[in-house]
């Protein structure tokens, strides 16, 4: 093999040079990263090599699926077209199916479910206690609070508005024993009413006879008593005794440790003679 | 043999350097002897004479200097690279173009010099362009005088015994 001439060889020793020069510069400075620069060098060009192959591999896959794909578009185009045909017709029924169902719930008056709108309050007075059982909010008829409204946080129900001031209200808290919720067992949907126990925990009355209930179940609140939407979570179920009889809950919320919670403040209560909240009362309704 | 003297003279420039500044009490002497004699070599023997006794001279430097090994090495060799190269394409014989020369080659290796200090973000210099004019005026004034001297001494023993004798003989007619 002849040798490069003189000028090549020139050039080729001012690039070997250069090169080791910034070589050695690469060496002992870092990056921003706490690389050294040598390093961050080559991590990014192989990963530059990497995309530009990877890049063209793509195209190259991209073009032999897309040759492959076209023998088989005109059977598979075929297919997409009953598909497309049956769909229609399906959301020809679903439609009938819907119109019906709001024609029903028209005649039913039910209401739509809306979404929740809440406000945030602090926690300012009332003590914890199986006895007492109620806590001083820092909203009142000024935030558009009312009586009856939800008082929730992220792990579950903590009770509900009972007397709103101006600027403050008070909540009766769900583990009070004069206070009742119409709650459901999630898994079995079994329906029945959680009333405080006067211990901090809540005792489940009025289930059926039938109702599958086990320890370790999600009590969540069926959204029938007026007060309560459907599907807050009140608590779990720690105790099931006497084959179903005696059913005690252990509330979601932490009441000692409250510092700030939610007033659901739409959808408003409805106003119900039957409340709830007095647990004679709902006795009574559901007997 | 060039090599050798090439490399004597970078060991002579950089001792010369540290002595004038050890005896005049300077931190930053406005003048770069090393920088000085690579423009020299590579007017004297060529491009690559340049390029690799700018680069051995650019590598002492930073390494008794305590900079990052190679940037110095970078730009002495770049700057006596293409100085080489300057001399093999203009006529550099004269002192004016010697000093344009020098002004040049000390621009480029400035540039290279404290433009990659500053792009690595190791250094701040507060007035580049200041020191850079100031350099290349004094590395122009030592390379020009550094030229006048290598023409000089060569013929110097020769031309004062000539003199000498010339002298001689007229006292004796």
């Amino acid at each position: 093999m002849a040798l490069p001439d003189t000028r090549h060889r020139v050039r080729y020793l001012f690039v070997a040079v250069m090169v080791g020069h910034i070589l050695l510069i690469s060496t002992q400075v870092t990056s921003r990263a706490g690389v050294s620069l040598l390093q961050t060098g080559v991590v990014a060009s192989v990963t530059e090599v990497q995309r530009v192959l990877w890049g063209a591999v793509s195209v190259m896959h991209g073009v032999w699926d897309g040759y492959v794909d076209l023998r088989d578009v005109r059977a598979e185009n075929q297919r997409l077209e009953r598909e497309a045909a049956d769909l229609r017709v399906l959301v020809q029924q679903e439609r009938a199916s819907a119109q019906t169902a709001e024609h029903l719930r028209a005649l039913l008056d039910l209401r739509r479910r809306e979404p929740w709108k809440t406000t945030g309050a602090d926690v300012i007075g009332g003590g914890v206690s199986p006895e007492f059982p109620f806590i001083v909010i820092n909203r009142g008829r000024d935030a558009g609070l009312q009586r009856d409204m939800p008082v929730i946080t992220a792990a579950g129900v903590v009770g509900r508005v009972t007397d709103p001031g101006p600027h403050a209200s008070t909540v009766q808290l769900i583990i009070d024993k004069s206070t009742a919720a119409a709650v459901l067992i999630e898994r079995s949907r079994s329906q029945g009413v959680a009333i405080g126990d006067g211990n901090g925990m809540l005792r489940l009355d009025y289930l059926a006879g039938s109702a599958d209930v086990q320890v370790g179940d999600t009590v969540l609140t069926a959204g029938v008593d007026g007060i309560y939407q459907m599907g807050l979570i009140v608590g779990t179920v720690e105790r099931v005794e006497r084959a179903g009889r005696i059913v005690v809950i252990r509330p979601a919320v932490d009441f000692t440790r409250l510092e700030t919670v939610l007033v659901v403040v739409e959808p408003a209560p409805r106003p119900s003679s039957n409340r709830p909240a007095q647990a004679p009362a709902a006795a009574q309704a559901k007997q | 043999m060039k090599i050798v003297r090439a490399m004597v003279g970078v060991v002579l420039a950089l001792v010369l350097q540290s002595m004038i500044g050890q005896a005049t009490g300077t931190v930053r002497l406005p003048f770069d002897l090393a920088l000085v004699w690579t423009v020299a070599v590579a007017l004297l023997y060529g491009r690559v004479y340049g390029l690799l006794v700018g680069s051995v001279a650019g590598l002492a430097q930073d390494a008794l200097s305590a900079g990052v090994l190679g940037i110095g090495g970078l730009a002495t060799s770049l700057a006596g690279f293409l100085a080489g190269w300057a001399g093999t394409q203009f006529i550099v014989t004269q002192s004016l173009p010697r000093f344009l020369l020098y002004l040049g080659a000390t621009a480029v290796h400035g540039f290279v010099f404290m433009g990659l200090y500053y792009l690595l973000g190791l250094r701040v210099f507060e007035q580049p362009y200041v020191e850079l004019v100031t350099l290349g005026l004094v590395n122009s004034a030592f390379g020009v005088t550094l030229f006048w001297l290598i023409e000089l001494l060569p013929g110097l023993p020769e031309r004062w015994r000539v003199s000498r004798e010339r002298r001689r003989k007229v006292r004796y007619h």
